[in-house]
């Protein structure tokens, strides 16, 4: 059996009567990227903290690279940590900042200067290794943080938000050069965000948690194609995806928008049968134009709002009894009042039950 | 043409004497004066000469400036039988003081550190009972304390002082210590922990480098507080360990003769120089540290 470099047996975590984190199981392959994503209070910062041995958990099992650490010290687990706020030592230099976890190991000085010159190389930071923090700007922090958990060669990365205080065209950077970082040390990484594209862009594979729970644990693509449900698939994807109520019936979708049929649809195992469900459309998955060609159904609608983005224009329409959003090409030209024809195809759209919420 | 005319430019500037500010001036003067007018009394009164001092003129300046009464005050004023002024004394007060101050910030640090980082169980039961303890009038545990102190075999020496001194310290130290070390990033103690830093580690290496806005407030509190204190000193000790306060009553209340009011004054003010000295020394540092510890609770 190939060995996990991170496994979460069972665990949970109740803050006195509070459950937070109930019965979750995560297995995090050697190498991999894995982003917790889900809105604040899910508990994916905990459960970061749980791996992390900053938290006690109130049942359950950590294993990482096979070893139950459950009950170990964070800095006995193989675990390096890149906090949202930087938590740099204020009062130590960079290089006070990089090597404190050696020296607190006790690590010989010459194989502690080899370190941190390298991890100062890899983060380009070298010029900065005899300044304070405080003289750092936010990207430049962030790197040092990173850093720290470099020297100490751990085998996982743990990253909680990293990205989230820094203005957008640096996290864009910064983003990028985690991804290149981790294709540089090959090091597993389990990073929190509540950042879809940041989940998107890093992730071998995103765990989106609700409640304590993972929902849905898949690549990227799994994640954003196939929803297991209908909360994953409105919290991933912008703008968001439409939801319309209706009825599955005889291989066809009826709703007020009309009646789809549903050859194309790949139904989940055992769920094909007759019911109530609601119909989820990405709004960039709605044919419109020469695309039209491939629609198993369409309609006519009126624009009510147009909004140019530049890469792309976000229409608003009305369309089966609500408020429908369709992204439309940047250059496609259309202005509020027109209509315009749209059409859906099934291959391309999302069925959930309407009681149960999980994915047809 | 008019428009190249050059001269300042917004609303024509404002009287410094106008009424508002007359108003606000005026009071902040006459209140100063107020608070002033006894300090004022004192120091010209300790530079007169009694025979000056007897003519009655409290606000006159000193016609015969002289600064016997200083020294008459230090070294050789009477307080009961001897007449060695307020040097001894001024010595008891620096070896009460010192020992009690440091020991009473050490604790105390410690125990603030490890209420805010590292809740263990009934940390929050031990800290009521802490706070508790500064709301109990002092004069209700003076006996016991007496038989305490005689028990450990203390009473009387300036080392039970000690430790009276530290013990009541604790409760308010720790409150601000637990407040500031509450205030500072989480996040900074986890770090500190991945790197493998302990409880003493994290505490010398991470907490008390950032801890001098604070530590500096728990400093003039207690110098204050230790060097003003009266009741404990007069009661848990022998007349040869008096410290300062209680030998200044012993000059200024002393029953026998003409009451010396110039050696008096001088007195007086020798022994508020101490805490005044420290005050003023980090008075901004004070400030600052009684703002860090009040923005998070």
């Amino acid at each position: 059996m190939l060995m996990e470099s991170v496994s979460i047996k069972n665990l949970d975590l109740n803050f006195g009567s509070v459950e937070v984190l109930k019965n979750l199981n995560l297995d995090v392959h050697q190498g991999e990227f894995i982003v917790l994503l889900g809105s604040s209070g899910c508990g994916k910062s905990t459960l970061l903290n749980c791996i992390a041995g900053l938290l006690d958990v109130s049942d359950g099992q950590i294993f990482i690279n096979g070893n139950n650490v459950t009950w170990q010290e964070p800095s006995e687990r193989g675990i390096g940590m890149v906090f949202q706020s930087y938590a740099l030592y204020p009062q130590m230099t960079v290089e006070g900042n990089l090597s404190f976890g050696l020296r607190n190991a006790g690590v010989a000085k010459a194989e502690i200067q080899k370190k941190v010159a390298r991890a100062a190389e890899i983060l380009q930071i070298e010029a900065l290794l005899k300044r304070k923090p405080s003289e750092l700007s936010g990207g430049q922090r962030q790197r040092v943080a990173i850093g720290r958990a470099l020297v100490r060669d751990v085998d996982v990365f743990l990253f909680d938000e990293p990205l989230s205080n820094l203005d957008a065209k640096l996290r864009t950077d910064l983003r990028v050069e985690i991804k290149r970082l981790h294709q540089q040390l090959k090091n597993t990484m389990i990073y929190v965000t509540h950042d879809q594209i940041e989940a998107m862009t890093l992730a071998d594979r995103i765990a989106i948690m609700r409640e304590g729970k993972i929902m849905q644990l898949a690549s990227p693509a799994e994640i954003y194609g196939r929803p297991v449900n209908k909360y994953v698939a409105d919290f991933i994807g912008s703008p968001a995806m439409n939801f319309l109520e209706g009825r599955v019936e005889k291989g066809a979708f009826h709703f007020a928008g009309g009646v789809l049929p549903l050859d194309q649809y790949n139904f989940s195992e055992g769920m094909d049968g007759d019911r109530d469900a609601w119909i989820g459309i990405r709004p960039e998955h709605v044919l419109v134009a020469e695309t039209l060609a491939k629609a198993d159904l369409t309609v006519s609608v009126r624009a009510d709002i147009v909004e140019p983005m530049g890469a792309d224009t976000l229409l608003w329409c009305e369309f089966g009894g609500q408020s429908f959003r369709i992204r439309l090409d940047g250059q496609f030209e259309i202005k509020e009042g027109d209509m315009i024809d749209i059409g859906f195809t099934s291959n391309a759209i999302s069925l959930f039950d309407k009681s149960s919420e999980m994915r047809l | 043409m008019q428009n190249d005319m050059i001269g300042p430019r917004g609303p024509k500037p404002r009287s410094i004497f106008r009424l508002s500010n007359l108003v606000v001036y005026g009071t902040i003067t006459i209140l100063a004066l107020y608070y002033l007018a006894p300090l004022y009394v004192m120091v010209v009164t300790s530079l007169k000469s009694m025979s000056e001092v007897r003519l009655g003129n409290v606000f006159a300046l000193p016609v015969n400036l002289t600064f016997d009464p200083w020294f008459k005050a230090w070294s050789s004023a009477c307080t009961g039988l001897k007449c060695e002024g307020l040097m001894g004394g001024f010595l008891n007060s620096v070896i009460i003081t010192v020992p009690s101050v440091i020991v009473s910030i050490a604790i105390a640090s410690v125990n603030g550190y490890a209420l805010a980082n590292w809740p263990y169980r009934g940390a929050n039961i031990f800290f009521t009972i802490l706070i508790f303890g500064a709301f109990v009038p002092y004069q209700l545990m003076l006996y016991p304390i007496v038989i305490i102190l005689r028990e450990l075999g203390v009473f009387g020496d300036l080392a039970g002082l000690v430790i009276v001194h530290s013990i009541f310290g604790m409760p308010i130290l720790t409150l601000i210590f637990r407040n500031y070390f509450s205030s500072l990033p989480a996040e900074l103690f986890k770090a500190a922990r991945i790197d493998g830093a302990g409880f003493w580690g994290i505490f010398f290496k991470v907490m008390l480098p950032m801890s001098l806005p604070i530590l500096v407030v728990a400093i003039i509190l207690q110098v204050t507080g230790i060097w003003n204190d009266f009741l404990f000193g007069i009661v848990y000790t022998r007349p040869e360990s008096y410290p300062m306060t209680v030998q200044l009553n012993n000059i200024v209340n002393s029953t026998y003769g003409e009451k010396e009011y110039n050696v008096n004054m001088a007195a007086t003010i020798i022994t508020g120089l101490v805490p005044l000295t420290i005050y003023f020394i980090s008075g901004k540092l004070f400030v600052r540290g009684i703002a860090a510890g009040a923005v998070k609770g």
